[in-house]
C-alpha cells in the first residue's frame, strides 16, 4: 500500500518591534534575568494592557507579502491554560477573528510548484521562558512574556519533509525582507509546530494526527517530519491506530515521545478580551501599508534574471535573504558587472563567512570593497588566484584591496620588459626544455610557465608570461 | 437547561479546583439555574439584530512603541514566595 504525509503547519514568529505588544517593556533578547518586566507583563491584578500600534502594522505588513486578506474587524480573547510561564494563566490571542485570513505562499521542491494555504495569522503574546536548572523547583523569566508574535497556520497542503522545509525557508524569507522579524532561528525568533497524519494515497478522509510543537531549526523540523511520519506509518502497518497526541521532539536523540493524549487536550475556553478593544482597519489603511511594501524575493529573482541578464541559480541564491540581495545591489550599483559580483558573492565569500564566524548581517566588507577588488582582477593588476588571497586578507583586516595589493607586492607583472628578463634567464638555464619543444613536446611550456610563476611568486600575468615564453623559445631554437 | 454532575467536575479540573461530592451535587443545581436564567434570552429573536463580537463600543486604541522604565530585578521579584537567580521559582514541572 502506498502511504501519502499529509502536514499542516503553525509558525510562530517574534515580531521586531522595540517594545512588547502590551507594554512598554522593551523586547530585547539575551538580557539578564526579569529585568524587562512591569506589573502588565508580570500578570499583576488591576493593570490595564494597551495594544501596540506597530505590532498591528507588522501583523498587516506580514499577512499582506504572504497574500492574505486583511480583516476590517478583528479582536483579541483570552486563552485560558495553566502553566508556570504564563503569570496570567491565560494568554491573550485572536480565536474566531484574527488579522488575516486566506494567503498563499508558492513553493518549488526539485523543479515542481505547488501553492500551499494560509488559512490565517493571529496576533499573540509569547509566554515566559522556564529554566529547569533549579534542583528543586523550576525557575521563571518573564522577559519573553509579552514580545508579540504571529502565529502563521497552514491548510494541510504540505506532502513532505522537504515541502515543509521549502515553505518555512519561503516565509522566513518574505519576512524578513518585510522587515517585520529578524527570523533568527537561534533565538527563537521563529519556531514551528507540525501537524501531521498518514493516509492511503488516493483517498481523500485525513488520517489521525500528531502535532509536534516548538521545532526551533530547519533541521529539526525536517528530522521531526522523516521521524514522525516513519512511526506512523509502522504503527498503520502494524494494524495499529495512531493516537491524537501532541508529541515532543527531542533533537539530541532524533525521537519524538507522547506529551499528553487527546483525553487530557486543552480546552482553553477562549473568550473575548475584555480589557483590549476591537481592532478595526480602514481600506486606506490597508492600502497605505500594501504600497510600501518592499520588493518581495520572487519579484527580485525574476529582475535579477531580466535586468542583470544572471542564470536563474544565481538569482535564486542572491535573493535567498534581504541582506544578500542588499549587497549584491549595492555593489550592481558601483559597478556594472552582475555576473562577476554573483560569481564572487556565490563562491569565494561564503566560506570566508564561516571561517571568520560571520553571516551576511555582519559581513567584515562593504560593496565596495568587493567592487574595488573585483576591478583589480578585471584589469589584470592582480590574478583571480591573487584576488581570492586578497579577499581573505579583507576579512580579516578589513583593509582595502588596493592597499593590500601595495602592501603585499602582489600586483600583476604585466610588464613586458621585467617578465622577458625573467623568462630570458629561465629559458637559457632549461636549454632541455627547449630541447623537448623544437622535438614537438609542447608539455614542456607548462614547465617553463610553471617556473615562471615560481619565480614571480605566481604575479606574472599567465597570458602575457605565455607570449613572451613562446617568442624566447621560438629565438633559441631558430 | 440542566448541568450535569460530569460538567461540574470537568469545568472543575480545568479551573483546578477540587469540590467534594456534596458540593458537586449542589453546584450542578445551582450553576444549572445561572444556565436556565440565561437561558431566556434564547426565547428572543435576534435575526435582525447583529451580533456582538465585542461588548465595548470603543475600538483601535493604540500604544506607540515606545520604550518605558521597567522594574528592577528586586522590585518584580518583590512578591514571589519563593525566587533563585534572578527568577520566580515554582513546583518543578515535567520537561
Amino acid at each position: 500500500m502506498e502511504y501519502e504525509i499529509v502536514i499542516g503547519m503553525e509558525i510562530h514568529i517574534e515580531l521586531g518591534t522595540k517594545t512588547k505588544i502590551f507594554c512598554s517593556c522593551p523586547t530585547e533578547f539575551g538580557q539578564d534575568e526579569n529585568t524587562h518586566t512591569c506589573p502588565v507583563c508580570l500578570g499583576m491584578p488591576g493593570v490595564l494592557p494597551v495594544l501596540n500600534e506597530k505590532v498591528v502594522e507588522y501583523a498587516t505588513r506580514a499577512g499582506l507579502a504572504l497574500n492574505c486578506e486583511i480583516a476590517h474587524f478583528s479582536k483579541m480573547d483570552r486563552k485560558n491554560y495553566f502553566y508556570p510561564d504564563l503569570p496570567k494563566a491565560y494568554q491573550t490571542s485572536q480565536f474566531d477573528l484574527p488579522i488575516c485570513t486566506g494567503g498563499v505562499v508558492g513553493i518549488e521542491v526539485d523543479g515542481v510548484k505547488k501553492d500551499i494555504g494560509i488559512t490565517r495569522i493571529h496576533i499573540e503574546e509569547d509566554a515566559g521562558k522556564l529554566l529547569h536548572e533549579s534542583a528543586d523547583g523550576t525557575l521563571l523569566d518573564v522577559n519573553r512574556c509579552g514580545v508579540p508574535l504571529i502565529e502563521i497556520v497552514t491548510e494541510p497542503d504540505l506532502r513532505s519533509a522537504e515541502e515543509a522545509r521549502a515553505f518555512a525557508e519561503k516565509v522566513r524569507n518574505i519576512l524578513e525582507y518585510t522587515g517585520v522579524s529578524d527570523c533568527k532561528m537561534e533565538q527563537g525568533s521563529m519556531r514551528f509546530d507540525v501537524n501531521l497524519s498518514i493516509r492511503e494515497k488516493g483517498c481523500q478522509v485525513l488520517g489521525t494526527r500528531t502535532e509536534m510543537k516548538n521545532l526551533n531549526s530547519f533541521r529539526a523540523l525536517i528530522r521531526a517530519v522523516q521521524y514522525e511520519s516513519k512511526r506512523q506509518i509502522i504503527e498503520l502497518k502494524k494494524g495499529r491506530t495512531i493516537i491524537q497526541e501532541t508529541r515532543k521532539w527531542d533533537d539530541t536523540k532524533g525521537t519524538s515521545s507522547s506529551l499528553r493524549s487527546k483525553e487530557e487536550a486543552h480546552d482553553y475556553r477562549y473568550f473575548p478580551e475584555p480589557d483590549l478593544v476591537p481592532i478595526v482597519l480602514e481600506p486606506d489603511y490597508i492600502e497605505k501599508i500594501k504600497s510600501a511594501l518592499p520588493e518581495l524575493p520572487e519579484a527580485k529573482k525574476q529582475r535579477y534574471i531580466d535586468e542583470y541578464k544572471l542564470p536563474e541559480y544565481d538569482a535564486g541564491v542572491l535573493t535567498t535573504t534581504g541582506v544578500t540581495a542588499r549587497f549584491f545591489e549595492d555593489a550592481v550599483a558601483l559597478y556594472n558587472e552582475p555576473k562577476q559580483i554573483s560569481n564572487w558573492m556565490m563562491v569565494e565569500i561564503p566560506p570566508l563567512l564561516k571561517e571568520n564566524e560571520l553571516s551576511m548581517e555582519n559581513i567584515s566588507i562593504a560593496p565596495a570593497q568587493l567592487v574595488a577588488l573585483l576591478k583589480l582582477v578585471k584589469n589584470n593588476e592582480i590574478s583571480g588566484n591573487t584576488g581570492k588571497e586578497v579577499l581573505k586578507e579583507m576579512f580579516s583586516t578589513g583593509k582595502n584591496p588596493g592597499d593590500i595589493v601595495k602592501e603585499k607586492g602582489l600586483a600583476q607583472m604585466s610588464d613586458s620588459g621585467e617578465l622577458e628578463a625573467i623568462i630570458e634567464k629561465i629559458v637559457s638555464d632549461n636549454p632541455k626544455s627547449v630541447e623537448d619543444i623544437g622535438a614537438g613536446n609542447e608539455k614542456a611550456y607548462g614547465f617553463l610557465t610553471g617556473q615562471v610563476m615560481k619565480a614571480t611568486k605566481g604575479k606574472a600575468n599567465a597570458q602575457v608570461a605565455n607570449e613572451i615564453i613562446r617568442a624566447v623559445v621560438a629565438k633559441h631554437l631558430a | 437547561m440542566s448541568l450535569t454532575r460530569e460538567d461540574v467536575t470537568y469545568v472543575a479540573n480545568l479551573a483546578r479546583l477540587e469540590f467534594s461530592e456534596d458540593e458537586v451535587t449542589a453546584l450542578a443545581e445551582q450553576l444549572g439555574a445561572v444556565l436556565n436564567y440565561a437561558e431566556a434570552l434564547s426565547g428572543l429573536d435576534t435575526s435582525k439584530i447583529k451580533a456582538t463580537e465585542h461588548v465595548l463600543a470603543v475600538q483601535n486604541v493604540f500604544r506607540e512603541d515606545e520604550i518605558k522604565s521597567c522594574l528592577t530585578n528586586e522590585e518584580a521579584l518583590a512578591n514571589a514566595p519563593e525566587s533563585e537567580a534572578g527568577c520566580f521559582k515554582v513546583p518543578r514541572v515535567m520537561e
